[in-house]
């Protein structure tokens, strides 16, 4: 039996948290070591366990996986979350390459000063409405099927609805005017391993607060 | 025959740069429709083409791919760029990832306040020598063999050489205290595609200029 994966991050949300939801969707138990202190990081890069000084970082299969985005194409892969062949992969990647540049606005949203917060919601949530979720509506309408691409879940299926979720929180009705993703985010929240997830106990991240934007401006500011 | 990839971007390097190092790195031969004026932008917009209304836009293999890494990541494979196996594959993804984000600050470099260039180009270099230059010259030295992963040339490869000479422009010393990387700067530059792409003639573009930025933010409005 292999060892379990090891994530490195703040107990927070995140970079991290699209690999909690993807390793969580994939069936795959993984450990948290959470950063605390300055000195806590500092010891990962003077033990040279940081590719790039940063994290996330993901030890798993004998290695100590950097970057985000490498990390979820590693884990995809892996445990068949990455289409069926090269076409549907760069599909997936698409979606996700999309998704990942809103979710880009909701991780560094909480870093924003107070009085501009309001603002950004709003421009968020637009974007989303009229850039985003168009595109992922008319994809589920015109194919018929559950799942983003190729008739399975995928990254994309994943990383989607997360996107759905951390939106929603601010926007209640933000899927108002999208009836299909509405039914996808239903149906993709009851696949067995994500309803896990979604349920209290799990490793599921609240929203950032206060302590999580102190905490974060603690260990990292240079 | 099949027909040449077509790029669809501005005249000048920007997130299409990367791909056309690939493409050329590769011996893909290519098309390009460079947008100069707002309408054709909102052309493509309109036809659909763009799927979350932006540019970088490669029309290949029957489809129209967006989304610059996923477009690499495609290119990558499809040319037998992206290692033999899983492993290499993630190693090369993380290295793409680190380089992809020192060369990001670059090329956004010239759409920042003029007061604030040398601060940034100072911030820029300091990233580079302390936390990307060192990483790589670490890797070649701790293997000893010519390409950064698996002792075959593939998009790593050419991503890097890529950021290096972008970086030069910035400050030709910046590789005084990395004899492998200057040792690989010449390795790669001979080899036949990409010595042909570094010559005079080829689609490789040169350094952002004003006329660049005005005409990127006349079209994409901002």
């Amino acid at each position: 039996m292999g060892s379990r994966p090891k994530l490195h991050y703040l107990n927070g949300r995140g970079r991290m948290e699209s690999i909690r939801w993807l390793l969580a969707a994939a069936g795959v138990e993984f450990d948290e070591e959470f950063l605390e202190t300055r000195e806590q990081f500092q010891k990962l890069k003077n033990g040279n366990h940081l590719l790039f000084q940063q994290v996330p970082m993901v030890e798993m299969d004998g290695m100590k996986l950097v970057q985000t985005r490498s990390i979820l194409h590693y884990i995809a892969e892996k445990h068949r979350l990455f289409g069926n062949n090269l076409k549907e992969k760069t599909l997936i990647d698409m979606y996700v390459e999309g998704m990942l540049d809103l979710l880009e606005m909701i991780v560094m949203h909480p870093f924003s000063k107070p009085e501009d917060q309001p603002k950004e919601v709003v421009s968020m949530t637009e974007k989303a409405v009229s850039r985003y979720f168009p595109v992922f509506e008319k994809i589920l309408k015109d194919h018929g099927q559950t799942f983003l691409v190729g008739n399975q879940l995928s990254l994309a299926d994943v990383v989607l609805l997360q996107t759905i979720s951390a939106l929603e929180e601010k926007t209640t009705s933000i899927l108002s005017a999208f009836p299909h993703l509405q039914g996808f985010s239903k149906k993709i929240s009851n696949v067995p391993t994500i309803k896990k997830f979604l349920e209290p106990s799990s490793k599921k991240k609240p929203p950032p607060d206060d302590t999580y934007v102190k905490n974060v401006y603690a260990i990292f500011a240079p | 025959m099949a027909a040449k990839p077509k790029l669809y971007y501005f005249r000048g390097r920007g997130r299409m740069e990367s791909i056309r190092w690939l493409l050329a790195g590769a011996g893909v031969e290519f098309e390009e429709v460079f947008l100069e004026k707002r309408e054709q932008y909102e052309k493509l917009e309109n036809d659909g083409r763009l799927l979350f209304g932006q540019v970088p836009l490669v029309e290949m293999d029957g489809m129209e791919l967006t989304q610059t890494r996923a477009i690499l990541s495609y290119l990558a494979a499809k040319y037998n760029l992206y290692g033999k196996d899983l492993k290499e594959r993630v190693r090369i993804d993380m290295y793409v990832d680190g380089t992809l984000d020192l060369m990001m600050m670059i090329a956004l470099l010239h759409f920042k306040n003029p007061e604030e260039q040398e601060e940034n180009i100072a911030l820029i270099m300091k990233k580079a020598k302390t936390r990307y230059l060192p990483v790589f010259e670490k890797i070649l030295k701790d293997h000893g063999e010519d390409f950064l992963v698996g002792n075959k040339f593939s998009w790593a490869d050419i991503q890097l050489i890529e950021a290096i000479l972008m970086v030069e422009e910035l400050r030709a010393s910046v590789l005084s205290d990395f004899p492998l990387l200057k040792a690989f700067k010449t390795r790669i530059s001979n080899i036949p595609t990409i010595k042909k792409f570094l010559q005079p003639g080829s689609q490789r573009k040169p350094a952002p200029d004003q006329h660049y930025v005005d005409t990127v933010k006349h079209i994409l409005q901002f």
